[in-house]
């Protein structure tokens, strides 16, 4: 009787093992999981769709400027051999107030050239914006339909690309252009592109 | 009698109102931003069709038919003018993704970076069905190992031997 009882309570081994196996890799399983779901979570901005123009020629465009400047924008400005920012702006986007001040000092450092895009705004509205606030534009393209804009993949401005000599789209920034953005990213690819 | 009637009005009352709670927004795109539609039906209902497919990128869990947003009628005009312009679905597709890429369909297309997106839910039902059938057989495998040693016609010695292949056997 005694052995009887004996043989019940021998836990079988494989069976044993096999549990702590499953009760380890399961919760690792999760963890793992989780930690890249919530990587992804912190670090990821959901409104930020990374760009499908990235090492594509520039759209064909030919836009006019607005009354107060003087020279417009079109694609040929962008294959003459030279690295330059294009920013698509309006008067009536708030953000883009408030990068502009960094494109102004951007554009008296002579840098580099910057195009605009303007993008879905009245030809008063952006003639006044740019007399009260100051022109950093090498050229200027109206852009009153916003169809140039959606050939650009432009979804919520203020957007700047970085295009290189040979007109191809290299880098596609979505928002306010900090100080530190320009500093740490789009500076150090320009003079890299220019190599 | 006066009771079910009574139960009967006020569920109907709660269909109407979760029913006007789900069709909000689609009650305030038709109100506040008709698009002018195309003349010919066939094309207006392709265009429709489209527009449902198609992502807004500035509110992003809705599709241009759906959305407010300038840049989705914007987009929404374009797919009519395409339309018009002869093009079929699949070029209208096409000219959407070569600028805002994927993204913009609302069924993503299945290939090799899509394909964990697609496929991925299954494969987890699959590996989850694998585990049960698993451990399944083993805590059926226990109960027969149990039952066989509570079993008197067996001596300790044949308990011992039975014990041992089915352990073999599970392992």
């Amino acid at each position: 009787m005694n052995q009887h009882s004996d043989i019940e309570k021998t836990p079988i081994k494989s069976q044993r093992k096999s549990k702590a196996l499953f009760f380890i890799l399961v919760p690792c399983f999760f963890i793992i999981l989780a930690g890249i779901l919530g990587f992804q979570l912190i670090t990821g901005d959901p409104r930020t769709i990374p760009s499908a123009l990235i090492d594509k020629p520039v759209p064909k465009f030919n836009l006019p400027p607005p009354p107060s400047s003087q020279e417009g924008f079109s694609d040929n400005d962008l294959r003459n051999g030279e690295v330059v920012l294009v920013n698509v702006f309006a008067s009536w986007c708030g953000p883009c107030l408030v990068e502009h001040p960094l494109l102004m000092d951007l554009a008296k450092s002579n840098n580099v050239k910057i195009y605009g895009l303007n993008y879905k705004d009245s030809l008063e509205n952006s003639s006044s914006w740019l007399k009260r606030y100051g022109n950093p534009y090498k050229g200027i393209g109206s852009d009153m339909d916003g169809r140039v804009g959606i050939d650009w993949g432009v979804y919520g401005i203020p957007e700047t690309f970085i295009v290189d000599g040979d007109g191809r789209i290299r880098f596609k920034h979505v928002g306010i252009l900090t100080r530190e953005d320009l500093s740490e990213v789009v500076l150090p690819l320009i003079s890299e592109l220019r190599r | 009698m006066k009771y079910i009637c009574r139960n009967f009005y006020s569920m109907i009352f709660l269909m109407i109102f979760f029913g006007l709670l789900i069709n909000i927004d689609h009650i305030n795109v038709y109100a506040f931003s008709p698009d002018k539609p195309l003349s010919d039906p066939l094309q207006e209902d392709r265009a429709l069709e489209l527009h449902e497919g198609l992502r807004c990128l500035v509110c992003q869990g809705q599709s241009i038919a759906d959305s407010n947003s300038e840049l989705a009628r914007d987009l929404r005009l374009l797919v009519r003018e395409r339309i018009q312009a002869g093009d079929t679905n699949e070029e209208i597709n096409q000219f959407m993704t070569d600028r805002y890429g994927d993204f913009i369909l609302m069924n993503p297309p299945v290939k090799g970076a899509t394909y964990i997106l697609w496929f991925g839910p299954v494969g987890a039902l699959l590996i989850g069905i694998i585990a049960i059938y698993f451990l399944f057989r083993r805590s059926r495998l226990k109960k027969i190992l149990t039952s066989q040693e509570d079993a008197n016609f067996l001596n300790d010695e044949e308990k011992r031997k039975l014990r041992q292949i089915l352990e073999e056997k599970s392992e």
